[in-house]
């Protein structure tokens, strides 16, 4: 499946049934349906059987949700009260476009116009109590009679191919990571390697808390986008990573710090395999990778990211080169764990 | 004894994820007084000393070997590194230190001048002497981590002083233990924890697969007995504390009232701990599987998340008898 379709599909944080719906065909095709497996919180878990015994079993785990918003209630007017689903900056929705619920009505976060605006109101960031979706409803009733309070909404933005060898769309967080383990799956590998597509990490970290108890693996590889801030007057100490330069290995971040072991072997073997990547320079951010680190009697970690601009809003912007690198370190270590 | 199996560990590199060297310490010390050593994943060592009764208790005991430290987040074209914290350090006490990193190098820490804006972090550098990002790289990696140098200064007749106080004190202790544990009825578990200090991560491994009837974490705690500090109410050589209460657990009553009860038995004074912040070790155990019933016996300590942490040997001593007889009233 391309990458294209994966961020075309909507699928926020308890929401991945499309997704997981459309993961779910390819990978009963790529791993026989008798090794894939949908668990209570919705993950989807693959696993190959390895060709030689006495390897570690690893995991490769990505997670399926975006993030989006849900429906709280209308005004009188018709205008839909929302919240976020994951952290989304509120600077960063207004006039965008949405889609929302089952039938994709479309929408548009609403706000002052300028010209009605006082100096006050420009200078002051609108939260999400004063913000609204249009969906063009007449009033109250017509309004949730569409869209009644806990439907979803979801941005609506095309994917786009620009430059050399970028791409701009929603939800590369964490599309980037499917389509790499979708890749991933069509071959086999020496060791038992189980392949984890989890929900509800934007809320929280909380699909892969069961998966990773399901899976127990030895090693968890997680793959993941994260925040690139490599643009404009931003010093080089606060950059965190760079598009364009390469899958971006961490050594720690919020929620781990990640195995020295582990993190030198994937440096040696992007090195040894010429893979392009670079280390992440922050410890900003958590992931799935904690809980795989810490469930059960615990394994060895490490989360391997595709750069992304302007993660966490409605257009994210990656290099398809950092794509393939995360790929390429990823079945280096499968082969060689 | 005590004092010399303090001084070793407090000597051993080990911010929160890069204990072994901890570990290989503790190794060394006990490996001839328990049945079974093993490290797990997250770099926990967890011994077993068997209990001769096969119907006896499994009792965890857990001690972090992590400390706070800084780990190099970018090398400038200078050869600066800048950092960021590894678990809870103050920014106040982050300018003028003395550091090192595991390989030995050494560094001193300092922080640029503020330009309007708020202190954080970002504005700390480490000095290594280096003289470009070269240079520096030839010694130092990103995601290598330096801690306050080791130290150990002698307060007095009693007291010690020293960065890594939290919770080497403990681990110290822990050793102790299993070395005067002459063949008890129950099996007592010892785990050398690790990365406490970024949220008990270790502990919560170790207690799983540990899986015991009963836990203590042993840690240090907060202080009320210096200018202007009045909580909470634990002072300095009045003995071990046993606690009630922190932000990261409530201490089981039958856990904590064995404690109360051993100090006694043993003739020694303890101090009740009521502390509202902090977190332990022994959350992780009570909090394990279907749960376990878990408590936690602290050494105060004075100056906690500074280099110069404070302790006073005599409480030391009183919690090495509070733990032998607690092990045997079981």
């Amino acid at each position: 499946m391309d990458l294209k379709t994966l961020c075309g599909i909507h699928a926020p944080s308890g929401d991945e049934k499309r997704l997981r719906r459309a993961i779910l065909e390819e990978a009963r095709k790529l791993c026989g349906e008798e090794n894939v497996r949908i668990d209570r919180m919705g993950n989807v878990l693959c696993h190959k059987k390895g060709t030689e015994v006495g390897r570690p079993h690893v995991c490769v785990s990505a997670h399926m949700d975006e993030v989006g918003f849900i429906i709280l209630s209308a005004t009188d007017d018709g205008l839909l009260q929302f919240r976020p689903i994951g952290s989304i900056d509120p600077r960063v929705v207004v006039s965008k476009r949405v889609l929302v619920g089952e039938d994709l009505l479309p929408g548009v976060i609403g706000a002052l116009a300028i010209h009605l605006q006082t100096r006050e109101d420009r200078e002051r960031v609108l939260g999400y109590d004063n913000l609204y979706i249009d969906i063009g409803a007449k009033d109250k009733d017509e309004a949730l009679g569409k869209c009644p309070p806990g439907t979803y909404a979801y941005f609506d933005t095309p994917y786009t191919p620009f430059g050399d060898g970028f791409v701009c769309a929603k939800a590369l967080d964490d599309r980037v990571g499917c389509y790499n383990l979708l890749q991933l799956m069509q071959s086999g590998y020496p060791g038992d390697v189980t392949f984890c597509f989890v929900t509800q990490e934007e809320v929280g970290l909380r699909g892969s808390i069961g998966a990773a108890f399901t899976v127990r693996p030895d090693v968890c590889i997680n793959l993941e986008g994260t925040a690139a801030n490599d643009l404009g007057d931003v010093e080089r100490r606060d950059e965190v990573c760079c598009a364009g330069q390469g899958v971006a290995v961490s050594f720690m971040d919020r929620s781990s710090v990640y195995q020295r072991k582990l993190f030198k072997k994937l440096l040696a073997l992007a090195d040894a395999g010429d893979i392009p990547h670079q280390v992440k320079r922050g410890v900003t951010g958590s992931n799935d990778a904690a809980n795989y680190q810490r469930a059960a009697g615990g394994a060895l970690a490490c989360t391997l990211s595709v750069p992304c601009r302007y993660i966490h809003s409605g257009a994210s912007v990656c290099c398809l080169d950092d794509i393939d690198a995360q790929y390429r370190l990823t079945r280096a270590f499968l082969l060689n764990a | 004894m005590l004092r010399d199996t303090l001084k070793t560990l407090l000597s051993a590199y080990g911010p929160s994820g890069n204990e072994h060297a901890v570990a290989e310490a503790v190794k060394g010390l006990i490996a001839a007084h328990v049945d079974s050593m093993r490290v797990d994943a997250l770099g926990n060592l967890i011994v077993e000393k068997f209990g001769t009764d096969e119907h006896g208790k499994r009792i965890m005991f857990s001690a972090h070997m992590d400390h706070i430290g800084y780990v190099v987040t970018n090398i400038e074209e200078n050869g600066f590194l800048r950092v960021n914290n590894v678990g809870g350090i103050s920014l106040n006490l982050s300018t003028a230190r003395h550091v090192i990193f595991e390989n030995g190098v050494e560094g001193v820490l300092y922080c640029e001048p503020a330009k309007g804006e708020e202190k954080a972090m970002r504005h700390l550098f480490i000095d290594i002497g280096a003289e470009s990002k070269e240079d520096a790289e030839q010694v130092v990696q990103l995601g290598d981590m330096a801690v306050y140098a080791p130290d150990y200064i002698e307060l007095g007749d009693h007291r010690v002083a020293s960065p890594a106080m939290d919770d080497r004190c403990c681990c110290a202790l822990l050793c102790e233990l299993l070395m005067y544990l002459d063949e008890p009825r129950n099996t007592v578990v010892g785990v050398f924890s690790s990365q406490e200090e970024v949220g008990v991560r270790g502990a919560k491994v170790a207690a799983y697969s540990v899986n015991p009837d009963i836990g203590v974490g042993l840690d240090v705690t907060a202080w009320g007995d210096t200018p202007e500090v009045k909580l909470p109410a634990v002072e300095l050589g009045k003995g071990a504390a046993v606690k009630f209460i922190d932000r990261s657990m409530i201490a089981s009553p039958a856990v904590r009232d064995a404690l109360l009860k051993a100090a006694e038995d043993a003739g020694v004074p303890a101090q009740r701990e009521v502390l509202p912040f902090g977190g332990q070790d022994g959350s992780a155990i009570q909090h394990t599987r279907a749960g376990v019933p878990a408590g936690c016996l602290s050494i105060p300590c004075r100056y906690v998340h500074s280099p110069v942490e404070t302790i006073d040997m005599r409480d030391m001593e009183g919690a090495l008898k509070i733990l032998l007889k607690f092990v045997e009233n079981a």
